[in-house]
């Protein structure tokens, strides 16, 4: 794996906060890591922090939320120094989310095609018929077979995996160096799961990209990324390769491996997670 | 919660069926509701009354009008079959005749109806031009000062009593400061000058190429509807706000955003785009109101319109013309919620197709 | 704070030991969010002050003095024998806004009896049992939706005669549909919901789970829209009294007393603007007041 002299992503003891009338809530209690043109999967339950990871990057952290580190860099863009503006011409551009359930993140009033399309106007400045043919362009990119009819459907007539196909290609259009994505198959069956890792995966190495993929499902991660991060209570506990899952160290990572159901293997009881409250306290 | 039922959110109408099967039950909705309004008319009529010919005719009748009325009405017959001859008669147009002028009431109901839709188009226009942006901004600058005041402005406005705010604003710039024209909708010499072509005075006399009456139209229209405009734009921002609040928590916000859209996109193509479904209902609404409203706004503003028409025959007890009126704005009422209901697919996708 | 035995202390409780408590301790933390906001709490003191007011009318103002004409004082400015002025009668313009309070009260009174019952009649059934139901209750419901407020009241105004309870019939005839809407959506979404799936299970018959179960979850939100709704019946109401329709002389009427002090706008402004300042005033405390209610059930939901 060979790293670029500068890292495509650098973080440094980024820290979330979220001010509140009966005290202040932190969502990321200052987490550090890099990231190359490589697929990095951060792991985590509901409320880790992993999802304000990925939003922070991107400058989408809501009012009155504060995003504080001591470096945060995309390249040599410094996010830290980034006012609205700045991130807008950023986003879509360098760096991309891709949202959980198509249903809910694509506009039910407009059809896919012109969402699309939209991406591509927004940053390129493309006339209608240009956008139009990219759109068709990257409609077949995501392996969907017949892009003319598919341009004009409205979100909710297409099935789960089109609709994050059509994500990924709405938020791919544009050319990022980073997808950052946050729960993509969690909404999708099973069996549509994979498709729509697989058409990621392509994707993200044919342009030489760097993935962030947020999820809760440590078997997904393991399999499709290079190096894990597990994430709890806004801490990252632990920092590996995906091939050395099996020997990690820290409990909670180790609670949730032995507590993953196995084909093959027997056991009466599935272990329960003890979680140790040292685990969530702040290091300093 | 607090939910705004309208028509969209009840999945009843048109939600998953073809639009030939939506037409249908609309028209359905429309008959079975234009019924009610006749069975609600009827009642009133004929019904409560101890002497119904007595309520019709006003007790300065003379003997041969009270038997012609009678025998019209049919009181001989039982109460079905006089519902029945009611509602063909109604069906013909025919709501009897005003005891005061001895026309045909809806001849008298046509001639003063303009007055009234001149008026409310105005408001309504005013209302939904500057009712809906200002929503819009409030709901994007929570809780800063632009939405204080305008949930402020909403709120007086909302909260007014039309009539008294008409009499303030007479005594205001009319007596006290004399910017605008008083009472009625012309000054009395300018009476009868411009043919009435379509009953709007602003735009016979545009038609007529008669300026001096365009303005002086103008002017009297200026408080009224200046007045009723603000009562609707209150209406319409607050509406707007809430509908828009709604959207902008929602993912697809999120993820426009993380497109790299400007916000002012979308907020006013995206959010914007979402609402418009729920403004069909809330425009409607208001024009609603504004109808329903004219009798205490023509009755402080000598507005010559249907509002002033009902209010005098009442007085009058003229029971024909009031039922009569009662039944046309009904009518429009139930032509309103159509029309919206109608227009609904048009900015909805998700309800256009079966499913 | 939840060391110490104090009511707040236990009300905060975040481990409250009973179903009671942990009740309570809701409504306090409700009641907390609603004081913040310095609106809401202004709605409510206008509210709590125009009650009073109805209540307590005889204390505040002499009872005579409303409808006492003393035509030697007509048409009097504010002075200290009559704080507001005569209007052209002679008669107390204060002593009649006190007892005018009593007016509006039982307007807004009665029309609320009548229109929840109503409402929760129609519209738990109609979300309750679906099918045939429901839509034959859903489109009455629609054609009353159709009706006119205003003008209905004009109409049976017309054939009844002028007064208070005609105005309040029809009033509520026509107010009563959004609340069986409301009812039947909130019904709807909980219909299916496991725990009343359970209760079902356990034998309850409908009746008793619609009472037990699902009116106490319709209640927040129907209040909520009635105190909103509040204000759009007062003006009615002040309306058709302005009309003539309302509460008959010489009873005071907000309404009415804006009417009667219209032929002299022009020199002796106090008649008709200070009746109009009162109905104004209550209508906005309504506003907030539902405004506020609707914000704290709505940030306890989100």
């Amino acid at each position: 794996m060979t790293q670029s002299p500068i890292p495509l992503l650098s973080v440094r003891n980024l820290r979330v906060v979220y001010p509140g009338e009966e005290g202040d809530f932190v969502a990321v209690r200052k987490i550090s890591f890099t990231l190359g043109r490589e697929r990095l999967g951060i792991v985590g339950e509901s409320g880790s922090g992993k999802s304000t990871t990925g939003r922070a990057i991107m400058g989408l952290v809501a009012a009155p939320g504060r995003v504080e580190a001591d470096e945060m860099r995309l390249g040599e863009v410094d996010l830290l120094r980034l006012d609205e503006r700045g991130f807008r011409r950023l986003r879509g551009k360098r760096v991309a989310m891709i949202l959980q359930d198509p249903k809910y993140s694509l506009d039910p009033v407009m059809s896919v095609g012109y969402q699309i399309a939209e991406t591509h106007r927004c940053h390129f400045g493309s006339s209608p018929l240009a956008a139009r043919a990219a759109t068709l362009e990257m409609l077949s990119a995501v392996y969907i077979r017949d892009p003319e009819r598919v341009y004009e459907l409205y979100p909710h007539q297409v099935s789960g995996g089109m609709g994050q196909r059509v994500m990924i290609a709405m938020m791919l259009i544009a050319g990022p160096d980073l997808l950052i994505a946050d729960e993509p198959t969690s909404a999708l069956d099973v069996t549509v799961q994979h498709q729509v890792l697989a058409i990621m995966d392509d994707l993200v190495r044919s342009r030489g990209m760097g993935l962030i993929l947020i999820s809760h499902n440590l078997h997904l991660v393991s399999a499709f990324c290079d190096r894990v991060l597990v994430m709890y209570a806004g801490h990252v506990v632990e920092t590996c390769n995906a091939s050395e899952l099996a020997a990690a160290r820290h409990p909670y990572t180790r609670g949730l491996l032995a507590s993953l159901p196995e084909l093959g293997r027997r056991r009466a009881e599935l272990p329960q997670l003890q979680r140790d409250p040292a685990w969530a306290a702040d290091a300093s | 919660m607090v939910q705004i039922t309208t028509a969209a959110d009840d999945g009843r109408v048109g939600r998953f069926t073809s639009p030939i099967r939506r037409l249908i039950n609309v028209l359905f909705s429309v008959a079975l509701t234009f019924l009610g309004l006749t069975c609600v008319t009827f009642f009133i009529g004929r019904v409560i009354p101890i002497d119904p010919v007595l309520a019709i005719v006003g007790d300065k009748a003379s003997i041969e009008t009270y038997n012609r009325v009678r025998i019209e009405i049919g009181l001989d017959q039982p109460i079905p079959v006089q519902y029945w001859r009611y509602l063909v008669k109604v069906l013909h147009g025919d709501f009897g005749n005003s005891v005061i002028t001895s026309q045909p009431v809806l001849r008298d109901l046509l001639h003063v109806f303009p007055a009234t839709l001149e008026l409310s188009m105005l408001a309504l226009i005013i209302g939904v031009a500057l009712g809906i942006p200002l929503g819009v901004i409030a709901a994007t600058h929570r809780g800063r000062w632009q939405d204080q005041a305008i949930r402020f402005g909403s709120l007086l406005g909302y909260s007014m009593p039309v009539f008294w705010l008409g009499l303030i604003g007479l005594l205001v710039f009319y007596a006290e400061l004399g910017w605008v024209e008083g009472p009625g909708r012309l000054d009395v010499s300018f009476d009868d000058i411009v043919p009435s072509i379509t009953g709007l005075l602003t735009v016979d006399s545009l038609i007529a190429g008669d300026n001096e009456v365009f303005w002086n139209s103008v002017s009297h229209l200026v408080l009224p509807g200046s007045i009723l405009g603000y009562l609707s734009l209150a209406y319409v921002a607050r509406m707007t706000r809430s509908f828009m609040l709604a959207q902008l928590k929602q993912e697809y916000i999120l993820a426009t955003l993380a497109k790299g859209l400007s916000p002012l996109r979308v907020v006013w193509v995206h959010a914007l785009g979402n609402v418009w479904v729920q403004l069909v209902t809330v425009i409607a609404l208001t024009f609603g109101n504004l109808l329903e409203g004219a009798v205490l706004t023509e009755t402080v503003f000598a507005w010559p319109g249907l509002g002033l028409y009902m209010k005098n025959s009442l007085f009058n007890a003229d029971l024909n013309a009031v039922l009569g009126g009662t039944m046309m704005v009904g009518v429009v009422y139930i032509g309103l919620n159509m029309l919206s209901d109608l227009i609904y697919p048009l900015v909805d996708p998700r309800a256009r197709e079966p499913r | 704070m939840s060391d110490t035995v104090t009511w707040r202390g236990w009300l905060l409780d975040p481990a409250p030991a009973s179903r009671g408590q942990a009740r309570l301790g809701r409504w306090y933390r409700s009641w907390r969010a609603f004081r913040r906001n310095g609106l809401a709490m202004t709605g409510l003191i206008v509210v709590l002050a125009l009650v009073l007011m109805a209540v307590a009318a005889p204390l505040i103002a002499d009872p005579t003095a409303a409808t006492l004409q003393v035509l030697t004082s007509r048409l009097q400015p504010a002075s200290s024998a009559h704080w507001f002025g005569t209007d052209e009668l002679g008669r107390d313009i204060f002593a009649r806004i006190v007892f005018g309070a009593r007016t509006t009260l039982t307007i807004v009174a009665l029309v609320s009896i009548i229109v929840v019952p109503a409402g929760l009649a129609i519209g738990l059934p109609a979300g309750y049992f679906g099918g045939w139901v429901d839509v034959v209750l859903m489109r009455i419901t629609d054609i009353f939706l159709s009706f006119p407020r205003l003008v209905l009241a004009l109409a049976f105004a017309a054939a009844l005669g002028p007064g208070i309870e005609n105005a309040v019939i029809a009033i509520s005839l026509t107010t009563w549909p959004p609340y069986a809407r409301l009812a039947r959506a909130e019904t709807l979404t909980r219909r299916h919901a496991e725990f009343i799936e359970a209760a079902e299970l356990q034998g309850a018959s409908h009746l008793r789970i619609i009472v037990t179960q699902i009116v106490p979850l319709c209640l927040p939100s129907v209040i909520i829209r009635l105190t909103l709704d509040m204000a759009g019946i007062i003006l009615t109401a002040a309306g058709l009294g302005f009309l003539g329709l309302g509460a008959q002389p010489p009873a005071p009427e907000w309404g009415a007393m804006v009417s009667s002090g219209r032929q002299v706008l022009l020199d002796q402004w106090w008649v008709s603007t200070i009746p109009g300042i009162a109905i104004f005033v209550t209508s906005v405390g309504f506003n907030l007041l539902g405004d506020g209610l609707r914000d704290v059930a709505d940030s306890r939901s989100a």
